[in-house]
């Protein structure tokens, strides 16, 4: 940035601003007459003075052109600079109380003076007292304290204080070994009662620059002082001389040299002009790093700021903050009264302050930003969740989980499913059976719609849980795939906790059925049934390849039914549909092979459909289990999705994660795919999160509000269905996606299947089939409530099942 | 362990001099020192003495402390053992009566004795101290069959080394995996890294040295175990394997790597681990392995309902009693837990079971260490069970407890 082109921007703001009243000319001639007579009285006088006569006319207005008041006052002033100029900054103290300082600025100043009130409202307030004195270091005390007394004091008077210590720090950056006393008496400057021993000529000086020379200049303006001091209007040139010039080798716009020039050509006008207005305004650099809401509104940026807004600024108020930038700052006050007096003179000017304030404020507001504790702040709402979810009458929607014994065509028969469907493009099918085709794994090319994973395509098995989404008329369904093979019934179950009920794939093939149904089968029904699964769909797959053999179905029909019956499903929901997943028969459409004429029963999709409505705990509070963790995207770096399990939540809400017991902020949040402000239980959501670590959020964890939280236990009693002799041992406790080791502490008694009643207390071990309370114990934390269903694994095998008590 | 002296008298008092060698010893140690011992080892003490003018003068002495013992902490990760206690012997830098915790260093003797009072208030080294010594001081030098197992699954991996007495975890990487997503490759990216993540700290636990200087070194890789449910263990190794053509120091590691089977990713898996038939031809014949089948054919008579198998401190004693634990058979499992009770009475109980099962019953007696997989599984069952020659009938203890 030009300075010179600044300094002229400047000078003509200030000429606009405090531009002549065109006061009548007999007035201007008697001015100009009493000027000449000041001047010239002063002149042969002893000791001989030169003013300006700037300031002799602003003498002379304030003693209504009484000459002989005006010589004096104006011989007084000059003798003492002169006595200043050879003794530097040791006299001219005493004059201070002649000049018109605001009173009240002065005691706050001194209240503020410490570095307890200082840092009153800063972030690190509660750094003991003996350590702040460490912040002190001596070079900054002064300006701390100056600076302190800012916010409060209404800015004019501080400023200045402001001002001169920032010049005194100059002068002792020069002289460091006035330095200190310069210092130490520079709080005094601020009292006019108390005599301070030197270091006053800047304070002074400046006062005086200001008292002589806006009162000439606005004969009309009553709180001229005021203005001239929030304003820092440009001093007279020859009452620079009292100004310490060698201190301030920085602003190099203020040539030592032309000030002995100046004095002796008092009456010139124009020169000395461009030289008042050599006040550089605040660097960009010092402005942006700064920013200016702290600056008094100036229509000009004079000097006087951009001395202390670079020195100041930066160390003091807005890393500290010391006021909020909501109101109008105390300069704004008085620029806007002062404005308000005088609409014609400040109009533009003000205007243009304006919006630099306002650029300024918001850079100072991008700094605040830039913390290194970003909060986001989410605005919620407020919304009643539940009316809104009965008034937003959504379709009927139901989850579902695939289960069945490894390689039955889960997959396949879902890939099916969604293709019939159109929920999954044709040139998506093509490309995936092309690239099937490619790694020789041509007919799994239906369950590539679901198995996403490298590995899983490489090997042809489903490892993790998928979920996919399909519409019929009535009802939204989501579909949970689940892995057949016995590793990753982990998987499994996290899909089975997230379903309404449950597809159960049989292969009907010959010896695959009878593996299956002592395989994964039978562990995955008993499973869904644990976890509270009523209804089954048994979809017998590839009957194509038994020719629809109607007796085989009947056998198989036969057998699974009485093994669910007796797993606790009853007849009435469960179902049977013979099917082919890889041809399509009887899933969407009915089968036209003259070999299935035999079934005349629904086809799997319209079976599905009969699936009734399912109520969730929405009036309970929130539980959610966290089934992924991932980056949703560049606007939403974390996100989680799982399926609200009780209770309700809405953009902007707290949420605490369990066990960290960390909190977050719901940014915003997706029901199925949509945006949406809310959701209720049972329905799947990917929350966006904000003000959390990821760190914090495991697939496992547990969302609650902080309001009900649920609490972390490392010990609880169980009511199970024992599937294995339990013994006191190491078990894997399984809850949705929570995976998380423990054991059987005590066999508390065996139970009646009927009654519930003990049959046997302490028992030794545990047998098959039979119902047994049991104590588990968890050597972490682990979030779990009653009434969860739990399911305990042992070995890679469900050893029981349960319910928390 | 090494046997410097050995000075046991025949009524089971008297003093031992060992220089532990390994970490493991510190186990040992640990075991074989008991609160009301005398423990005699090199210290540094920092001394502060008063000089006349008030002022006093901090500093570092070595000296050879005797402390009676009052408590251990045995830190297995780093394989540390503080003993605290009071000191007995007089130094020009100590007064008798202060207290002072000895850290026991490798390769730096220390003098353990053991006490029996006039009134048979302490045990001395009874026969149990006496075997655990036998253990401690390994004379063949013929275990030092090890292995690591990092037993893992998506997002967690267990870095665990297998000693002869302990299982001691070294590490656990957690990490969270996004699962697998329509379209996205988040998983696998997870994967990767977290296989890069487990694998550093495989090699860092391991001290391997990768670079290309290492490959003409001869020492030893132990075998290294990758245990998973699924695909997550051979994919681990296949990505060894990935790495290891970029850097050629890691080929010395890949034919010791071992993939077997667990069923999940967490410690305890680790029984089945050590029961695959890969890993029992390469650990053929170690102590855990034994203890290990020795835990599984108890679970079996458990299971099965012979009633010939109790377990608790009141069933196992009670068989003892009726005589069915001895010749033929009968088989009593204890962990070491037992005996690192605070209570002298406590460990006098289950020493003298001991005695009696072997000396008198005639059965045999196996000391599981609580450190291994086994004795957890034991001290889950409450650290005693037995196998028995006949059944015995199941008696209710609900009334007691």
């Amino acid at each position: 940035m030009s300075r010179h082109r600044m300094k002229t921007v400047s000078y003509d703001d200030d000429f606009d601003d405090d531009g002549y009243d065109s006061p009548e000319p007999e007035e201007q001639e008697f001015l100009e007459q009493c000027t000449k007579e000041v001047l010239g009285q002063l002149r042969s006088g002893e000791p001989s003075v030169t003013a300006t006569r700037d300031e002799v006319q602003e003498a002379l207005w304030h003693y209504y052109n009484d000459v002989e008041k005006s010589v004096n006052y104006l011989r007084g002033k000059k003798a003492k600079e002169i006595q200043k100029k050879q003794t530097p900054p040791a006299t001219a103290k005493p004059k201070v109380p002649a000049y018109p300082i605001p009173p009240p600025t002065t005691s706050p100043q001194i209240a503020h003076f410490s570095a307890a009130e200082f840092f009153r409202d800063s972030p690190w307030l509660n750094v003991p007292p003996h350590r702040k004195a460490d912040i002190l270091v001596e070079p900054l005390y002064p300006r701390m304290g100056l600076l302190g007394g800012a916010p409060e004091s209404g800015g004019k008077v501080s400023k200045l204080a402001a001002l001169a210590a920032a010049r005194k720090k100059k002068e002792g950056e020069k002289t460091p070994a006035e330095a200190t006393p310069a210092v130490a008496t520079l709080s005094a400057d601020k009292t006019p009662e108390t005599p301070a021993a030197e270091a006053k000529p800047s304070p002074l000086s400046l006062r005086e620059r200001l008292a002589a020379n806006d009162k000439p200049r606005k004969p009309s303006n009553g709180i001229s002082t005021l203005r001239s001091l929030g304003k820092g209007s440009p001093a007279p040139s020859p009452l620079k001389k009292s100004r310490p010039e060698p201190a301030k080798p920085e602003v190099p716009t203020e040539p030592g040299p032309e000030e002995p020039v100046e004095n002796g050509q008092a009456d010139h006008k124009e020169k000395e002009e461009p030289e008042v207005n050599i006040r550089a305004p605040p660097s960009g650099f010092a402005s942006t790093i700064v920013g200016d809401s702290t600056r008094p509104m100036m229509t000009e940026p004079s000097h006087l700021h951009s001395n202390t807004a670079d020195l100041i600024r930066i160390y003091g108020q807005d890393l500290t903050e010391p006021f909020d930038f909501a109101g109008p700052s105390p300069d704004d006050v008085v620029v806007n009264a002062q404005s308000s007096a005088k609409g014609f003179k400040s109009k533009q000017p003000a205007a243009k302050s304006a919006g630099d304030k306002k650029a300024q404020g918001d850079l100072a507001g991008g700094m605040g930003n830039l913390s290194v504790a970003e909060k986001v702040n989410v605005k919620s709402k407020n919304l009643d969740v539940l009316s809104e979810y009965k008034k937003s009458n959504r379709k009927k929607s139901a989850n579902f989980v695939v289960i069945g014994h490894v390689d039955a065509g889960k997959s396949t028969l879902m890939g099916r499913l969604l293709a019939d469907l159109k929920a999954v493009d044709q040139r998506t099918l093509e490309k995936y059976k092309r690239e099937a085709e490619k790694i020789g794994k041509g007919s799994f090319a239906l369950a590539w719609v679901l198995d996403q994973g490298t590995e899983e395509r490489a090997r042809g098995v489903t490892i993790d849980i998928a979920t996919n989404k399909f519409e019929t008329e009535k009802t939204a369904f989501t579909i949970v795939d689940a892995p057949g093979h016995r590793d990753f019934v982990p998987n499994m179950i996290a899909g089975a906790s997230q379903a309404d009920f449950a597809v159960l794939v049989i292969d009907s093939s010959t010896g695959k059925f009878e593996s299956g149904l002592k395989g994964q089968t039978k562990e995955h029904a008993l499973l869904v049934r644990s976890m509270g699964v009523q209804k089954i769909i048994v979809a017998v797959n590839k009957m194509d390849s038994v020719q629809w053999d109607k007796e085989r179905f009947d056998e198989i029909e036969q057998q699974v039914s009485s093994f669910l019956t007796a797993a606790g499903f009853q007849p009435k929901n469960i179902a049977f549909v013979p099917c082919s997943g890889i041809q399509g028969d009887n899933i969407t459409r009915r089968s036209e092979d003259p070999n299935v004429s035999w079934y005349t029963g629904r086809t799997l999709v319209d079976e599905l459909e009969t699936s009734e409505r399912y109520s969730h705990a929405l009036d309970k509070p929130l539980r959610m289990t966290i089934a992924d963790v991932f980056r949703g995207s560049v606007q939403n770096p974390l996100s989680i999705s799982g399926r609200v399990e009780a209770g309700s939540l809405q953009v902007g809400d707290e949420l605490l994660t369990m066990p960290s017991g960390e909190k977050a902020t719901i940014r915003s949040l997706e029901v199925d795919g949509d945006v949406s402000d809310w959701a209720v239980a049972g329905q799947n959501v990917v929350l966006n999160l904000a003000n959390i670590d990821p760190v914090h959020l495991r697939s496992g964890d547990v969302i609650c509000h902080s309001s009900s939280p649920i609490r972390n236990i490392t010990s609880f009693t169980t009511k199970v269905l024992a599937f294995e002799h339990l013994m006191p041992s190491m078990v894997d406790i399984h809850r949705g996606r929570l995976h998380v080791p423990g054991r059987i502490s005590k066999l508390v008694a065996t139970l009646d299947k009927g009654s519930g009643a003990p049959v046997k207390k302490n028992p030794k071990i545990v047998a098959p089939g039979s119902v047994a309370r049991i104590v588990v114990e968890m050597d972490q934390g682990v979030p779990l409530e009653a009434p969860t269903r739990v399911v305990l694994r042992a070995g890679g095998e469900t050893v029981a099942a349960g319910l928390l008590e | 362990m090494r046997l410097i002296k050995n000075k046991v008298e025949l009524n089971g008092s008297g003093t031992v001099t060992l220089c532990p060698e390994e970490p493991e010893d510190m186990w040992h140690a640990y075991n074989l020192i008991r609160p009301g011992d005398l423990l005699r080892a090199s210290a540094i003490r920092k001394v502060t003495t008063t000089q006349d003018t008030g002022s006093t003068i901090s500093s570092r002495v070595h000296l050879n402390l005797e402390i009676r013992v009052k408590n251990l902490d045995f830190d297995p990760q780093s394989s540390q053992l503080h003993v605290g206690g009071q000191i007995v012997n007089e130094t020009p830098h100590t007064k008798i009566g202060q207290h002072h915790t000895l850290d026991l260093e490798l390769n730096r003797n220390f003098t353990l004795e053991k006490e029996i009072g006039a009134n048979g208030e302490g045990v001395g080294w009874d026969s149990i101290a006496v075997q655990m010594l036998k253990d401690a001081v390994d004379e063949g030098g013929n275990r030092r069959a090890e292995a690591v197992a990092v037993v893992m699954q998506e997002g967690i991996a267990h870095i665990c080394f297998i000693g002869q007495f302990q299982t001691i975890l070294k590490q656990k990487v957690e990490m969270s995996v996004p699962r697998k997503r329509m379209g996205g490759s988040e998983h696998d990216k997870g994967m990767s890294k977290f296989y890069q993540t487990t694998l550093d700290t495989l090699l860092r636990q391991l001290d391997f040295n990768t670079s290309i200087t290492s490959m003409t070194s001869s020492e030893g890789v132990r075998p290294v175990l990758l245990a998973s449910p699924g695909f997550v263990a051979t994919s681990f190794q296949k990505y060894i394997q990935t790495v290891a053509t970029n850097t050629p120091g890691l080929k010395r590691l890949l034919p010791s790597i071992v993939v077997v089977h667990s069923a999940s990713g967490y410690l305890h898996s680790l029984s089945e681990v050590l029961q695959s038939p890969a890993v029992k031809t390469i650990l053929a014949d170690t102590k855990y392995a034994r203890e290990t089948k020795l835990m599984d054919d108890f679970l079996e008579q458990l299971r099965k309902e012979t009633n010939k198998a109790p377990y608790g401190p009141r069933e196992v004693e009670s068989a003892v009693d009726q005589g069915a634990v001895g010749r033929g058979g009968g088989i009593l499992i204890i962990s070491n837990r037992l005996f690192r009770s605070q209570d002298v009475a406590e460990r006098k109980r289950w020493v003298s079971l001991v005695d009696r099962v072997r000396d008198i019953e005639g059965g045999e007696v196996r000391v599981l260490s609580s450190d291994h997989e086994s004795g957890t599984r034991l001290d889950g069952l409450g650290g005693i069970a037995a196998l028995c020659t006949f059944p015995i009938p199941d008696e209710d203890f609900s009334d007691e407890d």
